[in-house]
């Protein structure tokens, strides 16, 4: 069998098309990446869509954060300390637990008891906690003077938040914001550790690097083969991050940029 | 535990609730607590020590020294710390049993790779196959604590290695002017200098730790999140005097607000040494406390 017919059957097994038994015997290096190499579909929807949806919460949220009604600012500071101030392993265990108990009250729930809604649901709101305290931290640094020449021009509300207040937030914020994504698609690997069934074995990348390892008792070539693919995604992360930061800069003279500089923040 | 939990079918709700929650298992949930606060308290050294080693070896003046250094800080940056979690633990268990297959049977002439399977003779197994269950649990639980170190002492590496570059340049030129050599500005003027910069970082990597915490089940070691899913989940009667369904929901809602209430009190604590150790510290923060002063 050459590799192209293991690509074929396997390419695309993660979401349930190919070959239905994963392989039994052989384990050989074509196998392993591309079945890992399939599981990353699982990271990068993951990934994604958290990130696409988590970004206007976390804009809500920032604004209730910084808002001078103190329901909204309580409530705010409330949903970011929950989900920064606790494990995500734990949330994810909790969530997949409660998503079970509703499950016989009605058959709405149903859905939400397996990875590709319940885990993204824990996702968006971690997301969205972890990126809306950027956001706000953000939001506290805008200059005065940018608000005060705003007034000057006759701006109030919306039309002032959405062209000089909102900008200026992304700009600040957007180095940290860049990490905060590049450790959220780390955190996509959780999923199935986590209580979500892999159901029919479709799993991520990390649930077939571990399935290959403990079918070979060989840890030294599936996991550095998910790290090859996790260095890759996180290039492709930093290059487009990287366009966007030149994109909301593009007004500034070249040496007062933002640079974009990569800090600490590990994991949740 | 109770004189009254002798017979639980016939208790009371709070009578029932006592007894359950001081069965023999639930003893088991709590003593798992301090496996977490054991290794919090056995690895933040550790990964401290390894993080050390690893900045000052990312700064060393030799290439292939500072390679390793930054290569080591790199990596574990670029990839998901729970594959490291679950790759190094089987990787050091091999590594361990190899080294101790060469030294005491020398005359093994089989490979230790046969197919699919690692084999090494029975004397240089680890731990014994006849060794009792606590040495087995307790080498799995030092092969964690190792796990965590090497990964944690990546990212305390890379705090270390930027606060080093953070001490004033100034500084270790004077240092040089009056003469001392390379190795003394290092031990006498940066490395006590550096820690100021280094403990934002750190404290953040505190919280980061207390919240990795629950990876140790991954590991294979019955932590407070391999009790909750046993305890939580539906019991008959059949199997125990406390028959309840599924708990799951509720143990991990317990869990949640445990660690809630970790980080918080992390919080205030690290922001009382934060207060203490910037008093008097020629920088914004100790000007702004000099100034409310």
């Amino acid at each position: 069998m050459s590799c192209w017919d293991t690509i074929a059957d396997y390419g695309l097994r993660s979401i349930g098309i190919g070959e239905r038994l994963l392989p039994r015997e052989g384990y050989t290096l074509c196998q392993q990446f591309t079945l890992i190499g399939s599981g990353m579909i699982w990271n990068i929807y993951f990934g994604v869509l958290a990130l696409c949806s988590g970004f206007f919460l976390a804009t809500a949220v920032a604004l209730g954060k910084a808002s001078k009604k103190p329901v909204l600012q309580k409530a705010s500071a409330w949903f970011i300390f929950l989900f920064r101030g606790s494990p995500l392993f734990i949330q994810f265990f909790f969530a997949y637990f409660l998503f079970l108990s509703l499950k016989p009250i009605s058959p709405i729930f149903d859905p939400f008891t397996s990875a590709w809604l319940g885990a993204l649901i824990v996702l968006f709101l971690n997301t969205a906690a972890y990126s809306g305290e950027i956001f706000y931290g953000a939001l506290q640094s805008v200059p005065r003077g940018d608000i005060e020449a705003a007034d000057a021009y006759g701006m109030s509300g919306w039309s002032r938040f959405k062209r000089v207040t909102w900008p200026t937030m992304l700009r600040l914020a957007w180095p940290a914001y860049t990490n905060e994504a590049i450790f959220l698609f780390h955190a996509t690997t959780l999923v199935y550790f986590s209580g979500f069934p892999a159901w029919q074995q479709r799993g991520d990348a990390l649930y077939y690097a571990s399935f290959f390892a403990d079918k070979t008792f060989n840890p030294f070539i599936p996991y550095p083969i998910l790290a090859f693919y996790f260095i890759l995604l996180t290039l492709c992360i930093i290059s487009l991050f990287g366009l966007i930061n030149r994109r909301l800069n593009r007004h500034l003279p070249q040496d007062a940029r933002a640079k974009m500089k990569l800090k600490l923040n590990v994991i949740r | 535990m109770f004189s009254f939990c002798a017979d639980p079918a016939s208790l009371g709700d709070l009578a029932w609730m006592a007894c359950y929650l001081t069965t023999g298992k639930h003893m088991a949930i709590y003593t798992s607590v301090f496996t977490v606060l054991l290794l919090l308290a056995i690895t933040a050294p550790t990964a401290l020590a390894f993080g050390f080693i690893g900045a000052s070896s990312a700064r060393s003046h030799f290439p292939p020294l500072s390679w390793i250094g930054k290569a080591y800080i790199a990596v574990v940056r670029g990839v998901p710390d729970i594959a490291f979690f679950l790759f190094f633990v089987i990787a050091l268990d091999q590594l361990f049993e190899w080294i101790r297959h060469e030294i005491k049977c020398p005359d093994w002439t089989d490979s230790i790779w046969q197919g699919n399977d690692f084999v090494v003779c029975d004397i240089a197994k680890l731990p014994l196959g006849n060794a009792p269950q606590w040495v087995h649990e307790t080498y799995g639980f030092m092969l964690a604590v190792l796990t965590f170190a090497i990964v944690f002492g990546a990212f305390a590496a890379n705090v270390l290695y930027g606060a080093m570059r953070a001490v004033p340049h100034n500084q270790l030129e004077t240092a040089e002017a009056y003469g001392m050599s390379r190795r003394q500005v290092y031990w006498r003027i940066l490395v006590p200098q550096m820690w100021v910069f280094a403990l934002p970082g750190l404290s953040n990597l505190w919280m980061v730790l207390i919240k990795a915490t629950p990876l140790l089940f991954l590991l294979g070691v019955e932590d407070i999140v391999y009790w909750a899913r046993e305890l939580g989940g539906a019991k008959t009667a059949r199997f125990t005097d406390y028959p309840h369904g599924d708990w799951r929901m509720w143990y991990f809602l317990a869990l949640l607000v445990f660690y809630l209430l970790f980080t918080r009190v992390s919080e205030i604590v690290l922001d009382k040494v934060m207060r203490k150790l910037t008093h008097g510290q020629a920088t914004l923060a100790g000007e702004a406390q000099r100034k409310a002063a």
